[in-house]
């Protein structure tokens, strides 16, 4: 019981530190998560952290709390999972919010309004950055002819059809998918002949 | 109402942080279309600040987001159904994956998946990007946004300075010159 406690108090205690220091989002707390899994606690393997971490990469939705789930879960299954994802996100959540309350209710003060007027062209510049990775790669993946047809596809869907952006990724994932169908299909018939 | 509100929050949630392939960043201009334009949970404004705070913050900026905006929607609640549409259809999705990919190892159609979705993200990115420029220019002028926005992207590009450094001096520049020249 001492000892099961204890496993639970390192996985909160290991998940509130890179839930908490890690600026920049979830992947600059990668680096920092496996220290603590793999040299630290040696809850995984190193092979079995890179395995996981690709995977967290090409699904959607939050990198590093996906890796708190599964990490959670294989070291304390349900609770253990509950606890990683609670202690990871929960110390950030709480502190935005506290935040906002703070700029909220000061918001009729002309210094303040000044401050959030002066942020917002430093976030976009950082969209600006994040928009520019995306495109690179996009074109290192696709090549510069995909990119560029891709995102003429994407700007016109979006800006000039208007359609809904969820219904765009939908579609997109869609050739995606059957793009790599189409080129199995195709090396198997190169196969046969 | 409130059931309802709830609902949306979760919705809003759910589809973009499942369909948001490339980590927490990609996810944010889905964020901004659901939460912005689609459910008017909150104002353009709103979203900024939350943006903005949250990358001044340390910690995942997805779940940062959604703590925040639901809690703006619909307090405490708010924010919990928020947080959980984020993370659980995700966390789902990994332990089901992870199980097969013992099987067949090979995961090339998921990776068909994020090469596709990167295009779609890249230009929301940039829509997003456009819409906050002229929300700045229309609060403070182009040249202030020009200002601040030059700094910034030398700030954090040339001279590689912590994002939240640079938000911070944003902060304070805003507060002890902007009210005098706007």
């Amino acid at each position: 019981m001492v000892n099961k406690n204890n496993v639970l108090m390192k996985l909160l205690w290991s998940f509130f530190k890179t839930g908490v220091i890690g600026f920049g989002g979830g992947p600059s707390v990668i680096p920092l998560l496996k220290y603590e899994v793999v040299d630290r606690y040696k809850w995984l393997s190193d092979e079995k952290f890179s395995q996981t971490f690709s995977l967290a990469n090409v699904l959607p939705g939050p990198i590093a709390t996906k890796m708190a789930a599964y990490i959670g879960y294989q070291v304390k299954g349900i609770l253990g999972l509950i606890i990683a994802v609670i202690a990871h996100i929960l110390p950030s959540s709480l502190a935005i919010i506290i935040l906002i309350t703070m700029v909220n209710g000061f918001s009729s003060s002309p210094i303040v309004q000044g401050m959030i007027s002066a942020v917002v062209p430093v976030v976009a510049v950082m969209l600006a950055i994040m928009t520019y990775e995306f495109m690179k790669k996009t074109w290192k993946g696709l090549g510069w002819v995909g990119a560029v047809i891709t995102f003429s596809i994407a700007l016109i869907l979006m800006e000039i059809v208007e359609i809904h952006s969820a219904i765009i990724i939908i579609a997109f994932i869609l050739v995606g998918m059957t793009r790599y169908k189409w080129i199995k299909l195709f090396n198997k018939n190169k196969g046969d002949i | 109402m409130l059931f309802e509100q709830l609902w949306e929050i979760f919705v809003a949630f759910f589809i973009s942080n499942i369909l948001g392939y490339g980590g927490g960043p990609a996810s944010i201009p889905l964020i901004y279309d659901e939460v912005v334009t689609h459910y008017n949970i909150v104002t353009p404004q709103q979203f900024s600040n939350a943006l903005a705070i949250g990358n001044a913050l340390p910690g995942p900026i997805a779940t940062k987001l959604a703590a925040v905006i639901g809690y703006s929607g619909a307090g405490v609640i708010g924010a919990l159904v928020a947080l959980f549409a984020t993370v659980f259809p995700s966390i789902i999705a990994l332990m089901i994956l992870v199980k097969l990919v013992a099987k067949y190892k090979e995961s090339e159609g998921v990776r068909g998946i994020t090469l596709f979705v990167q295009p779609v993200i890249a230009m929301l990115m940039l829509v997003l990007t456009w819409n906050m420029s002229q929300n700045s220019a229309i609060d403070i002028g182009w040249l202030q946004t020009i200002i601040i926005a030059l700094f910034a992207f030398i700030a954090m590009q040339r001279w590689k300075w912590h994002p939240a450094i640079v938000i911070v001096i944003a902060f304070a520049y805003g507060g002890i010159i902007l009210p005098f020249i706007t």
